[in-house]
This record gives structure tokens, sequence and C-alpha cells, in this order.
């Protein structure tokens, strides 16, 4: 390698995997990766057991049918696709769906205590769009529990390491509070252009000290999370700027179907300063319901055609699911998470919203008191400390929250490859698996099965090559340049003001309800916004400087942005988390198309569409023949006789 | 400014402030300090007093009496008997309990809390600086002796039931008939508070099924648990009330002993 | 609605730092963490604070608010009144790295000493059987954040640097007893919580308790159990003499090697 241009300012390290985020997808990977004895570095933005996974409350679905013994894989397949409108990847819904239970057995290996039945299994809780009870939960604070237990293991492999070889670190260490900037590609063969680039390693910064840091990595693991925090009202923390899907663009990977941008329908709407954070569909899961001004269960109202058959058409149906599910049908508030949001959206526009903009969630009057606390403990402390009402004897004002990016790096489902060799993601960031809305609880599920696969994926292919990919020291030295740009300007604007003015953008504009003029109006502000960003000056020294960090970070989110305006403004149809006014119907033709991004040399976001690939024949007849004419094509359905689906009612 | 800075060697946040608390934290310990100076002055002065622990008409004996074993004893109040012809001044005539209730206090849970805090100012209250340059806790002798606070445990608990018995006997009237009056009503609310700080302790939370990592299958020392942990939430509460109960009671028998004062009789 | 408070912030890095004050603008219902925001976007944006979810579920934003440890995210601005001034610290109990940002690696160094779960070897992932009953004390343990407010705040080691090294912090005997109450775990830590963790240390003064924002009653349910399971270990006089007399060995799980 090139030396001149690596001074002492520059720390290296060497690893085999370097995963980037330590959320629950990171960490699955990073422990897969090690158990593979490859060495691994774990890179966190913030410091360990703080990632955005700890927000996670509902739980994880996993089909262990500890509730209800009819619940299977091919069950929690077909939810996942409905609650998708059948966009999602199939393999990846197929992989989920049948791995998930070993995947939360295995964390109860580790440590994790979830919430039990009578008989000592794992409890699981109903949930938006789930057919059975299937979330393994602990409380509301699932998530929490999650990320613990897989930084508790962590530990313990860091543990037999330090028996083993003396030194805990020695296979598996993590960087908090590190920020990777630039993922590195080897120089490549000129003589063969169409040779990909495979990934030589990762360049990045420590932010308390401010110091760069290379890692040379035959393979990185994506597992960054989403990019909520382009959007104004967000349940997000910070570190959600959309990292690793810009990452992956500008390592020349592409991104799958980023206009899919799930709204929670619940976050809080009072007061300003904590407007989106989350309220858990949980609330609705153990009796909740929405009433708007009038005191109306409006949901009844917005059950649509698709899901007609599954949800209860009165208040007694529905009240009656929680007790006797196999004779009642479920409470229309239990629908997948993208009719919830519109269907909010529309009772505030109709005037029916209640006094802060939202409506409201009662639970108070349907379940005691001590109910309530035993199991939404952290959403009662959560109202009385942040808003000071009293969730078991009032009732919530929520309104719709960004909350989750659907799309993302399309990797291959069986062991998170991205198209550019030696990229890997997992988690949020990967695209695919959740489609066009994501079912609450698939999540974490998700995080898991697919950090595993990621970690996997990666440790092969670390075994597979026959040498090591070099890191050009221009590379390196175009990263330090690009890193140093902010602090550099002596006058400029405040990364916090584009910040800002990025989110309301994004939030009006590219929100839940779009329209063609609106989406082409942002883009074009994007493109100003951009300008003025690459102008911003972070004043301050480089240890520990959040205007600094901000200003990176908002080149990250910038691309993500433009990548979310151009889909949305590509596809002319309404689907899940992608709503278009002029186009409100979901189109079976659209339904074939996955938009995929990717990034010029120069810089700018192209999209071209790509065909969705056709679902194994065997995992069509899970459904009716009549339900999949709802979503697909007469000439997909073609070769599929009128007798499918009987594998279907069998499962009933 | 584009130096790559060096990692600083770290140290905490110079700050010369013993505290930036604006609350009355100060109010605490201080409260907690009189409270016990007083109770032990007062205990000090009735335990070597050596007058005034019994009301032979109506069986009133007070608990800091409470087995009377020494010969100096009037006749009536040794339901345990008279161990010895008699004790030097120094030593009260109920030494034989007084040495495990002081025991079982001092090595209390709680009442260790009230006076690291109130006395020895370690610390004072939280996030206020504490006065000492070095500290070992309850690591070394003397200290480490508080693990022997479940001993102090069972003796107090024989105590209790010596007390009930002498809250029994407070049942009966100046003829040895059933007859009960203010003083045998002290005394009983006494001793069941006595019994509800005893029994919320620490350590026989631990010993009736806390020690336990599998309650499912001690169903009956579970439901105990979760009683004696009822209890022990509020140990605090009993600490100090039974303090004050044990003075009243005490200071009660006194005055009707003394004559100062007669016992209003409910019945008999 | 809106007033402007006064803040005195320290700023400051390795040792050397000064309060600095402030007017910041304050709005109806907002946090510290919120203000401590705008300070930063208009006035201060090289300000160091520690954030993530702003939720309380995170744990990172932990400070010292009018000398009392606590979640800037979780302190409401209205619990003080308009024409105070806020003084506002990093924790005092970790060194600090800049501003309001302190460096916790002491946390990690110790987690990691501790002996992990350990299931019997026979029992496989998905064959775990435990009561709800069984797992409620280890799961109120389990709510911990380890936003660290309890570390800090402990006198133990905030008053007596020394005692970094002897002493692991009240929540890490919380996890020591969260392990050992585990329905599922064999693994024996009394002897090591005592020796190695410090639980000596612990004058039970419930500061602790006091500071923590999950409502952990780490004292009476975490520290206060774990004590007494230690004295039934190592302190019983009449345990001890059985063992003597029955010539029973106990066997603890040893330390974690190479991890001091």
């Amino acid at each position: 390698m090139d030396d001149a241009v690596f001074s002492d300012e520059i720390d290296r390290y060497r690893y085999d995997v370097v995963v980037v985020g330590a959320g629950g997808s990171g960490l699955r990977a990073a422990i897969e990766a090690r158990m593979c004895g490859k060495k691994t570095a774990v890179i966190s933005k913030s410091l360990l057991g703080k990632a955005h996974t700890v927000m996670a409350e509902g739980g994880c679905a996993a089909a262990m049918g500890n509730m209800n013994p009819r619940d299977n894989w091919q069950v929690h397949f077909r939810d996942t696709m409905r609650g998708g409108k059948f966009l999602n990847n199939w393999r990846m819904a197929e992989l989920h769906a049948k791995e998930a239970p070993d995947r939360v057995y295995e964390l109860e290996a580790w440590g994790a205590l979830f919430d039990r039945t009578s008989d000592g299994r794992i409890s699981q809780r109903n949930f938006g769009g789930h057919e059975y009870p299937r979330l393994a939960h602990v409380g509301d604070r699932t998530g929490l529990e999650m990320i613990r237990t897989l930084q508790q293991q962590v530990v313990a492999l860091q543990q037999a390491d330090a028996a083993a070889l003396g030194d805990p670190e020695a296979m598996i260490k993590v960087f908090a509070e590190t920020t990777v900037t630039d993922l590195l590609l080897e120089k490549g063969n000129p003589g063969r252009p169409r040779v990909p680039k495979r990934i030589a390693g990762a360049f990045g910064y420590f932010r308390d000290t401010g110091r760069f840091v290379l890692f040379e990595a035959p393979a990185v693991v994506l597992a960054t999370g989403g990019i909520g925090k382009a959007y104004k009202v967000t349940s997000n923390s910070w570190e959600y700027t959309g990292d690793g899907h810009a990452l992956a663009l500008r390592a020349g990977a592409t991104l799958l179907n980023m206009e899919f941008v799930q709204l929670h329908p619940t976050g809080m709407v009072w007061p300003p300063s904590v407007r989106g954070i989350l309220v858990t569909e949980s609330v609705r899961g153990d009796g909740g319901v929405l009433r708007n001004s009038e005191g109306k269960r409006f949901m009844f109202d917005y059950v649509p055609d698709v899901f007609r058959a599954q949800y209860a058409e009165t208040e007694e149906e529905a009240d009656g699911w929680y007790d006797d599910p196999d004779h009642n049908r479920r409470p229309p508030e239990l629908l997948p998470r993208d009719e919830v949001a519109r269907s909010i959206n529309s009772e505030v526009k109709a005037g029916r919203g209640s006094p802060h903009g939202g409506v409201f969630l009662d639970i108070a009057s349907r379940r005691p008191a001590d109910y309530i606390l035993r199991r939404l403990p952290s959403m009662y402390h959560q109202f009385k400390e942040l808003a000071d009402v009293d969730i078991t004897r009032e009732p919530m004002e929520i309104g719709p929250t960004c909350h989750y990016v659907m799309g993302g790096v399309e990797v291959d489902p069986d062991t998170g490859a991205a198209s550019v060799p030696g990229l890997f993601a997992a988690g949020e960031v990967s695209g695919g698996m959740h489609g066009s809305n994501r079912l609450g609880g698939n999540s974490l599920s998700d995080l898991l099965v697919f950090g595993r696969r990621a970690g996997l994926g990666a440790a092969r292919y670390v075994s597979a090559l026959p040498f090591r990919p070099v890191v050009p020291a221009a590379a390196v030295s175009a990263a330090v340049a690009t890193a140093l740009e902010p602090l550099h300007r002596t006058e400029g604007e405040s990364p916090y003001a584009v910040h800002g003015e990025l989110q309301q953008l994004m939030f009006d504009l590219v929100g839940l309800i779009r329209r063609e003029s609106e989406l082409k109006t942002a883009l074009v502000e994007l493109d100003k916004l951009r300008a003025r960003a690459a102008q911003v000056c972070a004043p301050g020294g480089r240890a520990y400087n959040p205007g600094w960090h901000l200003a990176l970070d908002l080149r990250n989110m910038l691309v993500v942005a433009d990548c979310v305006a151009q889909a949305a403004l590509e596809r002319q149809e309404s689907r899940g988390g992608h709503t278009r006014d002029d186009y409100p119907g979901m189109s079976a033709e659209w339904r074939k198309v996955n938009l995929v991004c990717s990034l010029g040399g120069d810089g700018t976001v192209s999209l071209r569409h790509q065909p969705m690939p056709a679902m194994r024949e065997d995992l069509l007849t899970l459904f009716d023949l009549a339900e999949l004419k709802k979503y697909m094509t007469e000439d997909e359905l073609a070769g599929l006789a009128e007798g499918s689906g009987v594998f279907a009612e069998e499962t009933h | 400014m584009t130096q790559a800075p060096e990692a600083p060697a770290r140290t905490r946040a110079q700050i010369g402030e013993r505290t930036f608390r604006k609350d009355p934290w100060w109010r605490a310990p201080r409260i907690t300090a009189a409270g016990l100076t007083i109770w032990v002055l007062y205990a000090v002065v009735r335990v070597f007093m050596g007058h005034w622990y019994w009301v032979p008409q109506y069986h009133y004996l007070t608990p800091f009496y409470s087995p009377c074993v020494s010969g100096e004893c009037v006749p009536g109040s040794s339901a345990l008997g008279r161990w010895i012809p008699a004790v030097p001044p120094i030593i009260p005539y109920a030494f034989v309990s007084l040495v495990f209730v002081l025991g079982f206090r001092l090595t209390c849970y709680y009442y260790r809390r009230a006076y690291y805090r109130a006395f020895w100012r370690s610390p004072g209250a939280c996030a206020v600086r504490e006065p000492h340059a070095r500290y070992t806790g309850e690591t070394r002798f003397p200290l480490i002796g508080q693990n022997l606070h479940r001993y102090f445990l069972y003796m107090a608990v024989l105590i209790a039931i010596l007390l009930s018995y002498d809250a029994a006997q407070a049942f009966r009237g100046p003829h040895g008939n059933f007859g009960f009056g203010l003083g045998s009503l002290i005394m009983l609310a006494n001793v069941i508070l006595l019994w509800g700080y005893t029994l919320g302790c620490h350590s026989c939370r631990h010993i009736t099924a806390g020690r336990l990592n599998n309650f499912s299958s001690h169903p009956l020392r579970y439901r105990l648990w979760t009683r004696v942990s009822w209890l022990n939430a509020r140990h605090m509460q009993f600490a100090w009330i039974t303090l004050g109960t044990l003075m009243l009671t005490d200071l009660y028998i006194m005055l009707v002993a003394s004559g100062a004062f007669s016992d209003p009789r409910i019945f008999n | 609605m809106g007033y402007q408070a006064s803040l005195r912030v320290w700023r400051g890095d390795a040792g050397t730092g000064k309060l600095t004050d402030y007017q910041v603008e304050v709005n109806e219902g907002e946090v510290v963490l919120d203000v401590l925001h705008r300070l930063q976007a208009t006035q201060a944006s090289d300000l160091a604070i520690r954030w993530n979810c702003k939720a309380g579920k995170c744990g990172s934003c932990s400070m010292e608010i009018n000398g009392r440890p606590r979640l800037a995210c979780m302190t409401r601005m209205s619990v003080f009144v308009p024409d105070e001034t806020l003084t506002i610290t990093p924790m005092r109990t970790f060194p600090v790295i800049r501003d309001l940002v302190t460096d916790v690696s002491f946390n990690y160094v110790k987690a990691r000493q501790i002996p992990s779960f350990t299931p019997p070897p026979s029992v496989k992932p998905g064959e775990f059987r435990m009561q709800q009953v069984d797992v409620n004390r280890s799961q109120e343990f389990r709510k911990c954040i380890e936003c660290f407010l309890c570390q800090n705040t402990c006198h133990v080691i905030r008053d007596h640097a020394d005692n970094e090294r002897p002493f692991a912090g009240p929540r890490f005997l919380m996890r020591i007893a969260e392990l050992e109450m585990h329905p599922a775990d064999v693994a024996d830590r009394r002897e090591i919580a005592q020796d190695d963790f410090g639980l000596g240390y612990c004058n039970i003064t419930k500061c602790c308790t006091e500071v923590c924002p999950e409502h952990i009653k780490i004292t009476d349910n975490a520290l206060i159990p774990m004590k007494e399971r230690v004295v039934g270990r190592k302190y019983d006089p009449v345990v001890w003499l059985g063992d003597k007399i029955a010539r029973r060995t106990r066997r603890d799980t040893a330390k974690v090697p190479n991890t001091r």
C-alpha cells in the first residue's frame, strides 16, 4: 500500500469484517461473523446499547405458536406479504417467517427474559396485521431487551476470547461513538472495467476526539438503520440520517423502492417538543381504540376492500375478538400501519381531529388502570413525564409520525450481499423484505434473521477471497478532504438551519400524502438545499463538535431524500407507505416494478425500473386466488388453477 | 485546526463547588439526626431509671424492661423469671433483650442508611460531596459485622413473641380476669407495629423466599414473600413509627406507674 | 408562552472548564434537552451534548441539572421557575470529554468483568420454561437503560476515585443480582460480588434508587437481596459450620480472566 498520505494522523485497523451500526442487526451480524472465526469490528455512532433498536416497544414477530397453535411460518409469511401489499421480496419474507422463531429462542439462550405464558413459554401479543398473537415481548420495552441481550452476548464472546487469547478485543471490538463517512473500494483493474471493484475498507472519525480512522477490511456490513431524521415529525433519533443508504450509493450499490416510508399512525402530538415520539402499537393490540373529536370509533369507516374479510364491522364483534379471536374478526384499529395512518390523516383533514391536530387513542375507558400499568409501563411513564397525561384516566392525543423506511439497499435475500462485492446490508437499511409497508413486530425479527444472514454472508465471502483488496491511498486522502471541508470554511450557513429546512420540506412535500406538483417542487428545493449544504460552516475544533458531525450527516440525508422524492414521483400509484393523491388506486402493473436508485459519477441520482421477481409457486398457493387477483395481473396468475389456496384453507 | 488532535489524558470535570443543588438537601439528614438523638437520649434515661416500668394492677410492662430478669425487678414483672440476683447500675434490667433490640436496629438496612447519612454524612445527601478522604464502606471491621443482621432478626422475633405475651398480659384486669384499658390498647398497637417492622426486615425477606430463584416451585413461600415484600416496601415508615410507639408506650406506662396519670379503663 | 431562561452551562474539556452564562428561549412543554438544542442551534454550534432518543429510553443525555443527576430529555422546564438560573454540568464521576459529554468507558469495562449468563448445558434454545413470577425480579433490573446516573451518583466512586478499581457500582452489582436471580442461570457469583465487585462498599444509602429514571428499586430489590445472598455464602456462621462438618466445598464461578 502506498503510505505517503498515511501519516500518523489516521488510526489504522485491520479487520475481516466491519459492521457499521450497533443496533439489533449490526450486533447480530457481528456476533455471527465472530462465531465464524472472523475478526470483527462493530462501529457505532453512539455508545454501545443506545442504538435506535431500544425504541422498539411492541415486540418481535415470530410464529412460535405459543398462544395459538395454528400459527406457523406460512401464516406469518402470508401476513407479511399482505402487509407489504405484495411488493415484498418473497424470498426474504419466506426466510424471515421461517427463521424468526429460532432467532428468538437463541436470544433466550443468551439471557433474554421475555414475558411468559402460564405454561412457561414465551408469551406473544397481538399486533396490527398479524393474524395470531405473534409478538414475543417484554412489557413495552422489547427493543431494549433485545439490544441488551445482544450487547451482553458480544461481551460473552469477548470474555471467551479474553480467556482463550488473552485479549477481550482480539476477535470482536466495538468502536463506540465512531462515524463512517466513506466506504473505500479497491483500485480495480483498468484493463477490465466491467469487473466490479470490491470493498477494501471504511473510513471515518472518532466523534470524541475528531481523529480519523481507517478500517482495512474486505467485507463491510451496513446496519445503519433508517432515514427518519430527514423528516420533521419523526420517531427516529438523530442517528437516523441515512448513512448506510448513502454509503452504499456512493460505493456503487443500489437502493430499492425508496418511496416507501412508513408513517407510524400513533406518535405523540403534544407538547410540540415531543411531537413524533412513538406511542406503541401495543396500546391498540391490548385494547386501545381510536376516536375522533366526536367520540366515534372511526376506523370502521376505513377498512379497504382487500382487508374487508379479515376485519370486524361492528364494535361488538371487534370487542369480542380480544377474548375469542376464533369467532370474531379483528378490530379495524389493528389494520396495517399505512391504512391507520391515512385514516387518521383523513379525520384530521375533515375537521374531526383533537385540539392539537391528532386524534384520540383511548385505552383508559376500556381497560382497568392496573392492566394498563402492567402491559404498558413505559407508555404510562412517557405520557406522565412528557405530556402530563395519565393514560389510565385520559385518552392520548396522537398523530402519524415518520417511523421506518421500507426501501433500502438492494441485497441478495440469502446472504445480504449488495451489488458491490464485499458490501452487505441488514435491517432497516436493506430493502425488499417489507415491501411497501412493514408490519409492526416484523422489524425486530428482520434485524435478527437478516443480521445473522449478513454476518454469515460476509464471513463466507471473506473466506472465499483469494487475497485482500487494498485501499488506494488517493481514496483515503479524498475522504479526509471531504470530511474536513465544513471545518475549513470560515464563513457559511449553520448546518442546523439547512437541516431544519430539509426536515420541513420532506415532511410537507414528500410526507404521507404526495402529489406530482409538490414532488417536483421538492426536487427543485432539494437541489437548492444541496448547494447550500455544500457551503455550510461548522466552527469549533474537531473534538466532539456536533455542528461538524451534522454537516457531514447532511450530505447523506440529502442524497437519500433525493432518492425518496424521485422514486415517489415516479411511482404512479398508491400502495403501503406511498400515497399519491393524484393516483389513489393500487395498480397491478406497478406491483411488478421495483424502482432502483443509483448514483452517477457526477453525484446525481438516477432511477430505473426493474422487474419484481416472480414468487415461487408453492408460496403462491398459500393464498386464495381471489386474494391474489386483487394484487396481480391476469398474466401473472395465468398458470394458477382456480383451485389454489387449498393450503391456505387447511391452515385455518 | 486540521491537525489531528491527540487524545488527551482525561480527567473529571474540575468543579470546586460541593454541590449545585438548590433544594434544602441538608434538611432531611438533620431531621433524621435529631429524631434518632432524641430517641436514644430518652431510651438511655429510661432503661437506667429502674422505676415506673410496671403497673401491677393492670399487668402493664414497658417494652424497655421486658424481660425483667434481674433480682431487683419488682414482683410480677418478670415473666421469664429472675436469672441473677442483681445487676450493676450500668446494666439495665432487660439487658438480655435490649442488646438484641439495639443490635437489630443498628444493623437494620434502613437504619444503616439513616445514620450513615445523618451522622457520618457519607453521603449527607445524594450528589453532595462527602467530607471524608477515604471510604471502605462495609468491607472491614467493625462495619463488616452488619452482615450478622439476620441473627439479630432471629432474636428480634423471639423478643417480639415475648412482647406479644406482655401485651396479652395487659388484657388481664385487676383481678386477673379479662379487662383492658387505654394502656392495653397502646401496648397492643405497639406490638402489632413491631411485628410489622420485624417481619418487613430485608433479612426476613431473604429468608422467606428471596433466596430462591424458582418461586413457582414454592408457592407458599412465594406468597409469604409477597407479604413480607409489602411490609418491606414500608420498612422506613415502620422503623420510625415503631420508634414513636415504643417511646409512647413506655411514656404512658411510666406515667401510669408513677401515679401521674390513671389508666382510663374501658372494660374491667 | 415563551420566556428567556438563564442557563449556566459548564463548557470545557479535559480538566479545564468554566460555567458560561446563556440566555435561551423556552417554549411550552419543553424539556431541558430542547433548550440545550436551541442553544446549540442558535448560539453555540459546537456545544457538546450526548443524546439519542429524546424519549427517556436510551439513557444517553445524563447530566447534572441544578446539581441533581438527571436525564435532560426527561426534565421538563416547567419544574423550574422562569427566573431561576439553571446550572448544567457534566456528570462529575466520569472523565469529561468536552462540555456536557463524559467518558463512560468505566462502565463498559466493568460490564465485561461479570461472568455472563450461564444456562445449564443440557437446555437447548427453545426449551427454556420459566414462569412469569420467576422472571419478574430480573425483568425489573433489565429495565435499566444504562444511563449510568446511579454510577455517577454513588458516593463510593463519586467522592473516592480510588474505589473505582474495587467497586463496580450499583448498575453492575444490579447486573450480578439480575443474573443470580435468573431462573435459568447456574453460575454462582456471590463470592466475587463481594470480593471483586465490591458489594461490601455499598452502604445502602439509596442514592442510586433516588436518581434512577426507570424507577428501579436498585437498593431494596437488587443490592440488599444480593448482600443477603452474600451473607449466606460468606458470613453466616451456621452455614460455615455446616459446610465444615459436612466437608462441603463450594464452587464459585471463576473470575473472567484478562478483563481487568
